[in-house]
């Protein structure tokens, strides 16, 4: 208990230092997802090639060799970005392929009718895709895009290994300062808890309050 | 054609399960032959030259032999007595850093200072440092963890002798007083040391004591950080930084390279005194490192094994520091 | 979407029938024409920036090159991935097995069992994979490897262990119930039964898992043990090899991201092959939940 109350600060810095990790890269697989899956969907070949080569090759790179590319390969030309963002740029880009995966099923979810309808008004692709099917398609995605977030959170413990303050990597500090191994991961086990069950806790009043009936 | 015709009769009178179990062979013959086809291409690259890459920089002369005091015995030493039973000590050091420890990837030869210092107090201990050694590359972070639960024997690695550590391990030691100093490109005129650091772009490993004292100390200094010494020496040679800085010992190691292009200039601006990481509890074995390097810094070892790793680098071996009994008592 | 009328669609996806868009008409067509030609190029203008750098930085010179011809340092690499796909090979076994004891547990009539395995399960799935492959390495101090293989079998087990049990789930009733007429008994009726069934149907989800868990095994890199990413930065970092950081960079991901991709396709190729089979009609493939294949994501099926 003592390595808790005597080390607040620290244990405060690295879970808000997850949660920082976790919004900054959720806002931007988000955006990236939601981005590719409108090219998976799209009238072009070639932005349809974009968006499936994005996802096969993100989805099958595993998140470790992103961080190590980026750190290894980036500051060749020259980029010093503060280590946080690059966590942010590797870990967001990784779960966008997932977040585009989630958004295309829920596209195919939405009644073949709303965009038949939306096309016989005279609406383009962008606007049928923005303004009929995707915020419908939004309905059946909060439960898929809730666990790749609760997945993003987790994932975010690797940033610690290359040097970013998160909730993992207190326990280096803990240990040098010779605190009990075993409670220090008790209590990192516990801020994992408490953030995964937060997102999962949101995204349950979201499906509660806009899900699609089932 | 025949084979044609032969197919489609056949294909229609089967049973759908047999159909599947035909289309399974095909994907297994598909598979087989994709198999195949990488480990050919694996086999390929499977050619090539012997031997390692010619290394950069001055080559070393002869390494220095150190004498093997077969009749040692330290019965009350736990570690000592494992390492005895097994026939081998096991070393820790690192792989990664040239001049002080590091790895030939093509060979697995380690060499460099802290090698050759962890060698001659194997001599030292009864063990052949040619045949009953066996290094173990541990990374920074690991070191405490691999020392308490007995995966090496002692750690010899750059390893900074500070009250954190020494609450967890046992040190013997100190075999080398490193400080941080700056390592600039050699045609450099105006960066001689922390006073010119103004504006200029200094390189660091990100999370490391030197990057937080140039943060604290210089904020004139414009501090950038890498994932390794290397990339920041990589982009110093390549005009991206103006200088790296850490510990003047991993610095040489660079420097000593490619002398020609780099140098290691200025004042030290910390102390750091390199000891010899042991079990914490075994103060026999961190009494008989203190003789053991004491021995070799007399009978002039020490300043062998500088010469031909450092000392690669230009800059002439410092006194060797004086042991810290303390340490051990 | 067309998909939901005609299952042929899917799997063709001709852009020409889809709910978001009509058929192109000519002018569209061209318009479209260049939209792709402008993307192309687009591409082909970040790829050429790119390479500018890469080659303006010397990372095609031959010199950055050559440790790669050297017996030792393909040797060094060939090490590393072998000791990755080790680590793999093995936390794919025990992760199955444990999946395999846990789902049972779960599924167990005795209800102690079923909530010892109940805890167990959610607790391993709702951790970071890594938090625990650090708790086993560093609390209970235990060597790389095995630390490594104990995390993600812990890990993908749970994971598994439900991907089984949903599949027991939805085999058909009435072949319970028949396999019960027949006066099996229970533990008959889940092996000789239920389990094979499960199993056939689960394929593409179980191989999606084990995607992860070869993705996992790069994890193995951040508690030093000696895997593939290991071997590349050993060399890349190697300043008597001109520090080759694009080039590692390039041939550690080209292999990895192969890797993974083959499985990933073995893993659509079954489920592929599944849905064909129920669709050439009951030739003794059962009709069970359709399991997407490829669809796993590391500790994406945490929420309640």
């Amino acid at each position: 208990m003592n390595v808790l109350t005597q080390n607040f600060q620290l244990y405060g810095d690295g879970f808000l230092g997850t949660l920082r990790l976790t919004v900054y890269s959720s806002l931007l697989a988000l955006a990236l997802g939601v981005v590719m899956a409108g090219f998976r969907v799209a009238p072009v070949g070639a932005l349809r090639g974009v968006g499936t080569a994005w996802v096969a090759v993100l989805r099958n790179t595993p998140l470790t060799l992103l961080f190590f590319a980026m750190l290894l390969g980036l500051p060749r030309f020259g980029v010093a970005l503060p280590f946080e963002l690059f966590a942010v740029l590797a870990l967001g880009c990784y779960t966008s392929s997932f977040i585009c995966e989630a958004v295309r099923s829920g596209i195919n979810t939405v009644p073949l009718g709303q965009g038949e309808a939306a096309r016989s008004l005279g609406m383009t692709f962008g606007q049928t895709l923005g303004t009929v099917v995707l915020p419908q398609a939004f309905r059946t995605v909060i439960a898929p895009v809730g666990s790749t977030l609760i997945a993003l959170c987790k994932n975010s413990a690797i940033a610690g290994s290359f040097s970013v303050t998160e909730l993992l990597s207190t326990y280096k500090t803990l240990n040098e300062n010779g605190y009990s191994v075993l409670w220090s991961f008790v209590w990192i086990a516990l801020g994992y808890l408490i953030l995964t069950l937060a997102i999962s806790a949101l995204f349950h009043f979201m499906e509660r309050r806009w899900g699609a009936a089932r | 054609m025949p084979e044609l015709r032969h197919r489609t009769p056949r294909r229609a009178g089967t049973p759908p399960t047999a159909r599947v179990r035909g289309a399974r062979t095909r994907a297994v013959v598909r598979a087989a032959v994709l198999l195949a086809a990488l480990g050919s291409a694996l086999g390929a690259t499977g050619c090539g030259k012997e031997g390692s890459p010619p290394a950069r920089g001055p080559q070393p002369g002869k390494l220095p032999r150190y004498t093997v005091d077969t009749g040692f015995a330290l019965p009350g030493s736990p570690t000592w007595q494992r390492a005895k039973k097994r026939g081998r000590l096991t070393i820790g050091v690192k792989e990664d850093q040239p001049g002080m420890g590091e790895m030939n990837p093509a060979t697995g030869v380690y060499s460099g200072f802290d090698v050759e210092i962890a060698n001659m107090v194997a001599a030292s201990l009864g063990f052949d440092p040619d045949k009953d050694v066996t290094y173990k590359a541990i990374a920074s972070a690991n070191r405490e963890t691999a020392l308490q639960n007995g995966q090496i024997d002692y750690y010899v690695g750059t390893y900074t002798i500070n009250d954190g550590r020494k609450k967890l391990v046992g040190f013997a030691g100190p075999y080398y007083i490193a400080g941080q100093k700056l390592l600039v490109r050699a045609d450099e005129e105006g960066l001689r040391g922390p006073q010119d650091m103004a504006g200029r772009k200094i390189c660091s490993a990100v999370g490391s004591t030197p990057l937080q004292r140039i943060e604290a100390d210089h904020p004139e200094a414009v501090s950038v950080a890498y994932d390794s010494y290397a990339i920041c020496v990589d982009n110093l040679l390549n005009n991206q930084v103006d200088a790296v800085t850490t510990d003047d010992t991993i610095l040489l190691g660079y420097a000593a390279k490619d002398p020609e292009k780099l140098r290691v200039v200025g004042k030290a601006f910390s102390e750091e005194p390199y000891g010899i990481g042991v079990p914490r509890e075994d103060t026999e074995l961190a009494q008989a490192l203190d003789t053991a390097i004491t021995a070799h810094e007399k009978n002039g070892d020490w300043k062998r094994a500088y010469d031909v790793t450092l000392g690669l680098s230009g800059v002439p071996a410092p006194p060797p520091p004086r042991i810290d009994r303390s340490l051990t008592s | 979407m067309t998909a939901r009328r005609s299952p042929q669609a899917r799997s063709s996806a001709p852009p020409a029938a889809s709910a978001l868009y009509d058929v192109p008409g000519p002018r569209t067509r061209i318009r479209h024409f260049c939209y792709g030609v402008l993307t192309v190029l687009a591409l082909a203008a970040l790829l050429g920036w790119v390479v500018d750098l890469l080659v303006g930085t010397g990372q095609f010179s031959a010199v950055k090159w050559r440790p790669f011809s050297y017996v030792g340092i393909q040797e060094l690499l060939l090490r590393g991935l072998g000791n990755t796909l080790k680590a793999f090979a093995m936390a794919a076994v025990l992760a199955l097995a444990l999946g395999a004891v846990l789902a049972a547990g779960r599924l167990s009539d005795h209800r102690p069992v079923r909530w010892v395995s109940t805890v167990l399960v959610e607790f391993f799935r709702a951790m970071p994979v890594l938090v625990m492959i650090f708790f086993i390495f560093v609390a209970l101090q235990v060597q790389p490897l095995p630390a490594l293989v104990a995390g993600l079998t812990l890990y993908n087990g749970s994971v598994l262990a439900e991907v089984f049990r949903s599949g027991v789930r939805s085999v058909d009733r009435g072949q319970r119930e028949a396999a019960y007429a027949l006066g099996l008994r229970k533990t008959q009726v889940m092996t000789h039964v239920l389990v094979p069934q499960a199993v056939r149907a689960m394929l593409p989800t179980i191989i999606s898992q084990l995607v992860v868990a070869l993705k996992d095994t790069s994890l193995g890199f951040l508690i030093t043990y000696e895997e593939f990413l290991h071997a590349g930065r050993l060399i890349a970092i190697n300043m008597d090899y001109t520090m080759p950081f694009i080039p590692i960079v390039l041939v550690i991901s080209a292999i990895y991201i192969g890797l993974c991709m083959l499985l990933s396709w073995f893993a659509t190729w079954v489920s592929r092959r599944e849905r064909r089979s129920v669709k050439a009609g009951r030739s003794g493939a059962v009709r069970v939940a359709p399991a997407e294949a490829g669809s796993a994501m590391p500790g994406g099926s945490g929420i309640r």
